[in-house]
């Protein structure tokens, strides 16, 4: 039986890992290259890295980043952030990444999806998309929006539709990030994981929210995600990801229990 | 020399860095010539099994690594390059290898929470001793992302099960060949446990 993954997300600045709250207001927090491999060694499943001054100049710096991970980490590794086109993900392909994330070039473009796709493979595009609650209307019938640019920009899309269309463009996998939740330490946002998980056929990463095991627990069972995101519960040291997933192995869920 | 062959089938550089990590330095080469000649040969592989065939064919690969094969060298699978090392994948309905008996079929599942690829990380049961399998035990998991499975015409080609629904086989030897369906590349101590025991194998069993 397949296991539930814990998947650590380190947002990379100029190089240096930075945890955001709310999208604004980042500060940096240490050596992602360090952190990658202390999860590593303490029985993470996943990693994603995202790049969150990828519009700028800098993009080299990431993929160092990358490079450097890749030949010291052997899991799966994750890369976002800035992903435009088949070149950007082939370049961080070469560097060592396995997957790469596309979320507002996408949103901004549909098609880059599919292109990403073709080049590398449905398994290895991740949707990964940013999501507000708001009132359902006519034009957003499941009360929740995309909105891009780090959580700045509402683009008046529906969540679930764009996840079908994602699926259908040949995403292989979604994030779903929660920007009501992410930062708060008050769990994920359950309903709107739960939505989208059973709603495609892909596997869907739960995003946003984390601050005790128990909210891992909850979204991968209510929330039926298929893999549950942390980054300041573990970058700050307040839980190892042995001690989460321990925590789920004594709770009964499936995790990868030897590294 | 070992080498991993290039037919543009994914990302090959991580299969050398795994490698490189348990001291096997592992070139990546396209050259049918320099396949003839390696001491051991990683036959790796993301993507369609259609593409991927037309693309060894093409290079003069497949040749090539009948050869090594016939030779009695030691040769490693791994995902895609486990498929179409069978005689058959109903993947773009192609003819591939035959290095194997058997072919690889989709998954077709009753339950409609398992999704399609299976993707992450589960449990690969040896059935058989195997030097590449030495030191993995039951209940440690290795990382899979495949929608397609290997059913070998026997089961002695066996050599580790894995269960999503119902059983498959993860892992296939025969005689010098052995192949997995899971990444060790991405997979952790145990992913390089197993990539060490290829790097000392003898391609005896």
């Amino acid at each position: 039986m397949l296991s539930k993954r814990v998947i650590a997300c380190l947002d990379v600045r100029d190089g240096n890992l930075a945890k955001s709250v709310k999208f604004v207001d980042t500060k940096d927090i240490g050596d992602p290259v360090e952190k990658a491999r202390e999860y590593y060694l303490d029985g993470l499943d996943e990693l994603v890295f995202y790049d969150i001054n990828a519009s700028s100049d800098r993009r080299n710096i990431m993929l160092d980043v990358v490079e450097s991970v890749a030949s010291q980490v052997f899991i799966p590794l994750s890369v976002g952030g800035g992903i435009r086109s088949v070149a950007d993900a082939t370049d961080l392909r070469l560097a060592g990444a396995e997957k790469i994330n596309v979320n507002s070039a996408a949103v901004q473009r549909p098609p880059l999806i599919a292109e990403c796709a073709n080049a590398i493979g449905n398994q290895n595009v991740v949707l990964s998309m940013d999501i507000r609650k708001v009132e359902a209307t006519r034009k957003l019938p499941s009360g929740y929006e995309i909105v891009i640019n780090g959580g700045r920009k509402p683009m008046g899309i529906d969540a679930l539709e764009w996840a079908l269309q994602g699926e259908q463009l040949g995403a292989g996998e979604l994030v779903v990030n929660s920007i009501d939740a992410d930062g708060t330490k008050d769990g994920y946002e359950i309903a709107l994981t739960a939505m989208l998980s059973e709603a495609v056929g892909i596997p869907v990463i739960a995003s946003g929210g984390a601050g005790l095991p128990s909210h891992l627990y909850d979204v991968l069972t209510e929330g039926k995600a298929d893999a549950a995101l942390v980054a300041s519960m573990v970058h700050y040291g307040e839980y190892t990801v042995s001690e989460l997933k321990r925590y789920l192995h004594e709770h009964e869920l499936k995790v990868r229990m030897s590294w | 020399m070992t080498i991993i062959i290039d037919y543009n089938a994914g990302n090959l550089r991580s299969v050398q860095r795994a490698c490189h990590e348990v001291g096997l330095q592992a070139q990546i080469c396209a050259d049918p010539d320099e396949v003839r000649r390696a001491e051991r040969v990683i036959f790796p592989g993301v993507g369609a099994a259609g593409s991927a065939m037309k693309s060894l064919v093409d290079r003069g690969l497949d040749a090539a690594l009948r050869e090594v094969i016939n030779a009695g060298r030691p040769v490693l699978g791994i995902c895609l390059g486990l498929q179409i090392s069978l005689d058959y994948s109903q993947e773009n309905d192609t003819q591939t290898l035959g290095l194997i008996p058997g072919e690889v079929k989709r998954f077709v599942l009753e339950d409609p929470r398992l999704k399609i690829p299976h993707m992450g990380w589960n449990e690969v049961r040896p059935v058989t001793q195997h030097p590449v399998l030495a030191g993995i035990d039951p209940g440690d998991e290795f990382y899979f992302v495949h929608g397609y499975y290997p059913r070998p015409s026997d089961v002695a080609y066996i050599l580790a099960t894995t269960e999503y629904e119902s059983e498959f086989a993860s892992a296939l030897g025969k005689d010098n060949y052995v192949g997995t369906q899971f990444h060790p590349e991405k997979s952790g101590r145990v992913g390089l446990r197993l990539l060490a025991n290829f790097a000392n194998w003898d391609g005896q069993c």
